[in-house]
């Protein structure tokens, strides 16, 4: 009976925790959404919000942009390197800058520069709130009447949500470049022809899709972090235990609302 | 004088486990009440719950006899927050602030005051704590002792009604401890505010208590003065306040089924 019993409860159990994960999410955006107003308009603690906000806005964008311009640059180049034998091979070589744009603008561009803001903003705000609730800090702030979301949640979703999207163009471009570059020194293909291609390839719903899936990325990347951050028990132990959920489960959840999003997008024909 | 808190019946569980068993005691103005008890006694939990970080499973607390705790809604929580005051064991100074802006948060949070009234606030604050001159310093270039201190400016920093300490002389050298004990005494009568320390440090509660409460595995045991304290004649009370090594607690804990657990049977 209990070796019949135990597997189904065991998967009951993981369930009930991946709704109970859900809701807390689901709360968690929510909170947010009804503090961001108060965070950014009101009156007190005026100064003090623009001013984390503007903090959490270089550590999360500005210190990620080297790696993001390294990473895409790779990419575009890889692509060429990797397309250019193959449309060569049906007279189409000027067609590498054509894929290499569009998959950069509605592909490549957000979703790596949304992993690599994974590793830099999501693992640093999970180890930060999580040290926050080791040492007190955030009873801290609820015994002082200031709200943990508002003060710390709000600033680093607003401030990942708008950089992502910063960082996604940055990314779009820099892609576009490691194929021009290769595409010219190694493939020979023109830089005026290269860039004539990209921009009668790119449309304007390829950029704006692009940055909608970098915005909700953002949302996610920071949500997340948050939410497994100020959940840690457990001390030291548990802020690396969310760390590492953080990346993890933020990289799988990058990718599934990517599917969900292209879906979307390939059934609307945008 | 009127009571400032009362805890009536106050239960607590966690994981189904009863951490807090319908504890009563009361909080008068003015007084500095010590809260004693061992590891896992229940003390620090009955200290968040009267600063409502944690809501009770059973009883209430009122405050200022005619606020309940359990009753109030969000915003009505803030507002007593604000008329409160609470020193952690750690200090839980926000890391990513200078002593200064720590002291100034709840200030700029909940005041209009203009930046330069702020400023002088945090001075007066930190000056009362002795701790003027390392305004500027970040919290981890401070020692413990220091810690404690610029939490405990940071906890006065609204001129609250009420002052928690949770187990404000732990970790510390006992003249630093000492020192301590020497600010919740002046603050308690250079304010008038009201004092709840939670402690196990004998010492430091007979220097600072008017009035002391000892708890056992989260249930009441004794309340009294220190001196009545001090002159009890129950057991378990005699020997934590004496620090006995032989006594109710120690026998509790040696009659835990020692051989049961090491030969598997009895």
């Amino acid at each position: 009976m209990n070796a019949i019993l135990r597997p189904i409860s065991a998967l009951g159990a993981r369930a009930l925790g991946f709704l109970e994960f859900i809701g807390g999410m689901g709360y968690l955006f929510r909170d947010t959404a009804l503090a961001a107003p108060r965070s950014l308009l009101a009156k007190r603690g005026r100064r003090l919000g623009w001013q984390n906000l503007w903090a959490q806005m270089v550590r999360v964008g500005v210190r990620s942009v080297p790696i993001v311009i390294l990473v895409l640059f790779c990419i575009g180049a890889i692509l060429a390197l990797q397309m250019g034998p193959i449309l060569r091979n049906y007279g189409a070589l000027s067609e590498v800058a054509d894929v290499i744009s569009i998959a950069t603008f509605r592909e490549l561009g957000p979703l790596v520069s949304a992993i690599v803001l994974t590793g830099f903003a999501g693992a640093s705000i999970a180890a930060e709130i999580g040290t926050m609730v080791v040492s007190e800090e955030i009873e801290a702030l609820e015994a002082e009447a200031i709200s943990p979301i508002r003060f710390l949640v709000v600033p680093r979703m607003i401030a990942t949500t708008f950089m992502m999207v910063c960082v996604a163009v940055i990314g779009d471009l820099t892609g576009v470049a490691g194929g021009l570059t290769v595409g010219n020194l190694v493939l020979g293909i023109g830089g005026h022809q290269y860039l004539t291609h990209t921009f009668n390839a790119i449309e304007l719903r390829d950029f704006v899709t692009g940055l909608i899936k970098s915005g909700v990325f953002g949302t996610l990347i920071s949500g997340l972090a948050c939410y497994l951050g100020l959940g840690v028990t457990g001390g030291a132990q548990g802020v690396g235990v969310a760390t590492t959920r953080t990346v993890v489960l933020t990289i799988v959840a990058l990718i599934t609302v990517d599917l969900l999003f292209t879906t979307t997008f390939y059934y609307f024909g945008w | 004088m009127p009571n400032s808190i009362e805890v009536q019946g106050v239960s607590k569980k966690f994981a189904g486990r009863l951490v807090l068993d319908e504890i009563r005691l009361d909080v008068v103005e003015g007084e500095t009440l010590v809260i004693l008890g061992g590891s896992g006694s229940g003390k620090s939990t009955l200290l968040r719950l009267m600063i409502g970080n944690l809501r009770c499973d059973g009883g209430d607390i009122l405050v200022h006899q005619t606020k309940s705790l359990a009753a109030m809604s969000a915003a009505e929580l803030d507002e007593y927050r604000k008329s409160i005051g609470v020193l952690f064991q750690s200090g839980a100074l926000f890391n990513s602030m200078s002593v200064a802006d720590n002291v100034a948060l709840p200030l700029r949070e909940h005041t209009d005051l203009p930046e330069e009234t702020i400023k002088i606030i945090v001075k007066i604050k930190l000056e009362l704590v002795g701790l003027r001159e390392h305004a500027d310093k970040m919290p981890a270039m401070l020692s413990g002792g220091m810690k404690k201190r610029a939490g405990l400016a940071r906890a006065i920093s609204l001129d609250p009604k009420i002052l928690f300490y949770d187990e404000p002389s732990a970790g510390l050298d006992p003249v630093t401890s000492a020192e301590i004990d020497q600010l919740i005494i002046d603050l308690n009568r250079k304010l008038g505010v009201t004092s709840v320390v939670v402690t196990h440090e004998m010492d430091s509660a007979f220097r600072i208590a008017n009035r002391m409460v000892l708890l056992d595995q989260g249930k009441f045991v004794a309340a009294g003065t220190a001196e009545e304290m001090r002159n009890s004649r129950d057991p378990l009370v005699h020997q934590f306040v004496h620090g006995l090594a032989e006594g109710p607690l120690t026998d509790r804990r040696l009659a835990g089924g020692y051989v049961v657990d090491l030969l598997g049977a009895e």
